[in-house]
């Protein structure tokens, strides 16, 4: 083994990235990846704590002092079934993991210096594996047990589907759209993660095993109970997510040139309404753009809308410091010439005589008290309306879950519409287990992936229990 | 992949295809609808559930051709295959016992309509189909009608067979001639028919439903692309709908929704007309 000569005060590496001017030319992936130069002076600076809180504080507790040890060691691949052992999806987290507010924040290196790059490290290796090996299993598996069915394939269906594949068992993702992924496939757009990378790591659990069903909306096209009485399933994991759009709520929201950023998304990332005439679907681009909102939903829309060749505002009613994209995405968006307008909200959208949108009418807000996100409440200026012209208005407002299976399945216990778990994971039904953003309302892909841990291992415990349960009742 | 186990052609636009299925076949309802993309490139369109066999674990579909995506569904050779099919979606229609109801359809709408006077007869009601074509030749499923309702009467814009005019101005006349009123009546169709209907069947006092036809992406009720106005309200057709009181839809603004991609529907398919060595019209 050569010996390791650590060095914490190295400048924090930082990816390289295509520039502004280039890269609003298409959907070329915006931020590249370590060279391998940078990836061994980047595991370099990990100081190899001996507690360290980077694992506990990363939510699938990837072992990331040992995978960066292997790092620095030179040994990638090793680096890389490290990371394996607990997630498969290293591509997808090392680009869109909020890690700033996970591991990097707890890194201890971080409480002086800047924190290891881990999410960069992360993403370091599954490039490198995925160069030789990239769609075979990374973890053996021999599924000949109980069959589980999973209703959505997000990242909490997927990380539910690997653990419990890796445990033997039977998997079957069920999923409305045509296109696997959830968020990630219709949300967030290829500049930010390559469908390249979404399908490798996809198909990795398809090589262990797992089937996928596309154009299935449980609830509609099966019941639960059929899937339990008729197809054999023992358990159901419901990973449906939150994505049910909220309305603007002012006058003129159903003009044209008016969209949820779910559906300007949809119609580009799912449907690629960028390369219309080529592709079916279009979308309406107009020369002005003002999204709403402060998410990630309003960076990746304002994105795409700037992409697209129009001159693009976000409208946000707080201050930069309450934005809640990820830190990346906001400078992203700012290089990239999208304009940002704090302190203002819309309160009617107007439009000519055909219905197509043309002015906006906003007022100022100024900040209050914190309300119950914990953030400054955004108070309303009286007076201060101010008029604006724009043809195209997305609105990035917040999600709801989504409604198919509830509605359908009325037995199961909401909340406003999230299902109702306790702290298995389980739902008021009988081995029907639930988690990600239908449960938890919007959040992040790393908190649904947890949750779809979690919810496997109470999935394998309730059904280990019960068969000893029925042996015991024969004995 | 869905596979075509049946295609008729109902009219040179209309086709009718009978579609393996086996989980929509079992759960669908009359008044639900599926989405189709006939290939990989393919816009998600959604049609109508004209009928479903458990049995056989098929479905059947009625498609006129107006733009590039029908066009593409309603050339789609018999032994082929659709590349996505998902359903069902949407609220079943309001099926009730009310004494007499009164089914307003027009072009397509005629197919779309079978399935939901069949479930009003089968409640025990006396089911009357008024159903319109621009003119004899392009009237569609006349013996598939007679079998579901209790009377047929057929409404031609050019006067070619039966009623001269549209189905709105034959319930008119109807309700004149032989002054009995429905109890109900249900309409589909274009939208500016459907906005005739509403409009009369109000004055006359006639409870009605309209199945509304918005464009739709996802059909889950997760892009807000198919909202209507219903009452005031903001509602998502592709959950919440299809069918509402047609007396409270804002079809003003439906119709101008409708019309949001007027300029790519036309370049889609001019382009596609090309590659089949169409003419372009
Ligand atoms: C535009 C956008 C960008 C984002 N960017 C980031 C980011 O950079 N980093 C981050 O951490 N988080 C981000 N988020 C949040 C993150 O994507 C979500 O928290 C995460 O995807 C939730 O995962 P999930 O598995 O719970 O559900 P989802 O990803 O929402 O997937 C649910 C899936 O279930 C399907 N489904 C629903 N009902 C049914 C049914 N009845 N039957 C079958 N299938 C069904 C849906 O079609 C969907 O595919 C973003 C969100 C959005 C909208
Ligand atoms: C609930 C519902 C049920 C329907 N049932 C039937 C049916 O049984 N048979 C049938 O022939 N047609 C049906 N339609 C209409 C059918 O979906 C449209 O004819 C089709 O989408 C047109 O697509 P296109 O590419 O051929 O035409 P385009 O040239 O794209 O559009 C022509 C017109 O079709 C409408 N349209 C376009 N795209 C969509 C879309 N994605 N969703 C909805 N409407 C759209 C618009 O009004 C547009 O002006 C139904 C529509 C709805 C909403
Ligand atoms: S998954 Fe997220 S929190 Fe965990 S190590 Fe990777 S970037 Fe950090
Ligand atoms: S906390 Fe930071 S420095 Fe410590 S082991 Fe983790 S990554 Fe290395
Ligand atoms: S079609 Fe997207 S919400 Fe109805």
């Amino acid at each position: 083994m050569p010996a390791i000569k650590r060095n914490p005060k190295a400048p924090r590496q930082m990816p390289p990235e295509v520039a502004p001017e280039v890269r609003v030319q298409g959907a070329v992936e915006v931020a590249g990846g370590f060279t391998d130069d940078q990836a061994r002076v980047e595991s370099l600076r990990c100081l190899d704590c001996k507690d360290p809180k980077c694992v506990e504080a990363c939510p699938l507790h990837i072992d990331i002092k040992s995978f960066i040890l292997n790092l620095a060691q030179g040994d990638v691949e090793g680096a890389f079934n490290k990371i394996s052992e607990r997630s498969p999806f290293p591509g997808i987290c090392g680009r869109v993991c909020q890690h700033e507010l996970f591991c990097e924040n707890a890194c201890l290196l971080g409480k002086k210096l800047d924190p290891v790059a881990i999410g960069s490290l992360e993403r370091f290796c599954s490039d490198h594996h995925r160069q030789f090996n990239g769609k075979a299993p990374v973890v053996k598996a021999n599924p000949t047990g109980p069959k589980i069915a999973m209703v959505g394939s997000g990242p909490a269906s997927l990380m539910a589907s690997f653990v419990l594949a890796q445990r033997n068992y039977r998997v079957t993702v069920f999923e409305a759209l045509h296109r696997l992924g959830g968020v990630l496939i219709y949300g967030v757009p290829p500049f930010r993660l390559p469908r390249e990378i979404l399908n490798t790591e996809i198909a990795r659990l398809e090589s262990m095993g797992v089937k996928f069903e596309t154009d299935v909306i449980v609830g509609n096209s099966v019941s639960l109970e059929e899937l339990f009485n008729e197809e054999g399933f023992e358990a159901v994991f419901l990973g449906t997510g939150a994505g049910l759009p909220f309305m603007l709520n002012v006058p003129g929201e159903n003009l044209i040139g008016v969209y949820t950023a779910n559906e300007y998304l949809t119609r580009i990332n799912l449907m690629h309404a960028n390369e219309f005439p080529s592709e079916d679907t279009p979308v309406n681009i107009g020369k002005c753009t003002v999204v709403i909102g402060g998410g990630n939903s309003a960076m990746d829309a304002a994105r795409w809308s700037k992409r697209l060749g129009a001159d693009t505002t976000i409208l946000f009613r707080r201050g930069r410091a309450e934005l809640r994209a990820r830190a990346e995405e906001i400078e992203h968006a700012e290089q990239e010439g999208i304009k940002f307008e704090f302190l203002g909200a819309p309160v009617a959208l107007y439009g000519d005589e055909n219905g197509w949108l043309n002015e906006m009418e906003c007022i100022r807000m100024k900040l209050g008290e914190p309300d119950s996100s914990g953030r400054p409440s955004p108070v309303p200026i009286e007076g201060s309306n101010y008029r604006i012209p724009v043809d195209t208005v997305i609105a990035a407002v917040g999600q709801a879950p989504n409604p198919t299976l509830q509605r359908t399945t009325p037995q199961l216990i909401t909340n406003r519409g999230k299902i109702v778990v306790d702290v298995n994971r389980q739902t008021n039904m009988n081995n029907v287990f639930a988690g990600g953003d239908v449960v938890r309302g919007g959040s992040t892909v790393i908190l649904a992936m947890s949750d779809g841990l979690a919810a496997a291992d109470a999935i394998d415990k309730a059904l280990k229990s019960q068969k000893e349960e029925a042996v015991g009742a024969q004995a | 992949m869905n596979k075509i186990v049946r295609k008729q052609q109902l009219t040179p636009e209309t086709a009718l295809f009978e579609v393996e299925a086996p989980r929509i076949a079992k759960r669908w309802k009359p008044g639900q609808f599926i989405i189709v993309r006939p290939n990989d490139s393919s816009e998600r369109i959604p049609l109508t559930l004209v009928d479903g066999n458990k049995e056989r674990g098929t479905i059947t579909i009625v498609v006129q051709r107006i733009g590039k995506t029908s066009s593409v569904v309603v050339a789609t050779p018999a032994e082929g295959a659709f590349h996505d099919v998902v359903g069902p979606l949407g609220e079943p229609a309001h099926i009730t016992k009310v004494g007499r109801v009164t089914l307003l359809a027009g072009g397509v709408g005629v197919a779309e309509v079978l399935p939901v006077a069949k479930a009003f007869k089968e409640a025990g009601n006396y089911t009357v189909v008024l159903a319109g074509a621009r003119t004899d030749s392009l009237r569609i499923l006349r013996e598939e009608l007679i079998a579901v309702a209790d009377e047929v009467i057929w409404a031609t814009d050019d006067g070619s067979f039966g009623f001269s005019g549209n189905v709105v101005q034959l319930l008119l006349e109807t309700v004149k001639s032989t002054g009995i009123k429905p109890d109900l009546s249900h309409v589909i169709g274009p939208i500016p028919m459907m906005r005739a209907a509403a409009k009369a069947t109000m004055e006359l006092g006639i409870k009605t439903y309209a199945s509304v036809n918005p464009v739709m992406i996802d059909g889950t009720g997760m892009c807000g692309g198919c909202r209507v106005t219903v009452g005031g309200k903001v509602r998502f057709a592709c959950v919440e709908g299809p069918e509402f009181d047609a007396h409270e839809v804002d079809f003003d603004e439906l119709s101008r929704r409708t019309k949001a991609y007027r300029k790519q529907e036309v370049q889609a398919y001019e382009s596609h007309k090309c590659t089949l060595g169409l003419q372009p019209a």
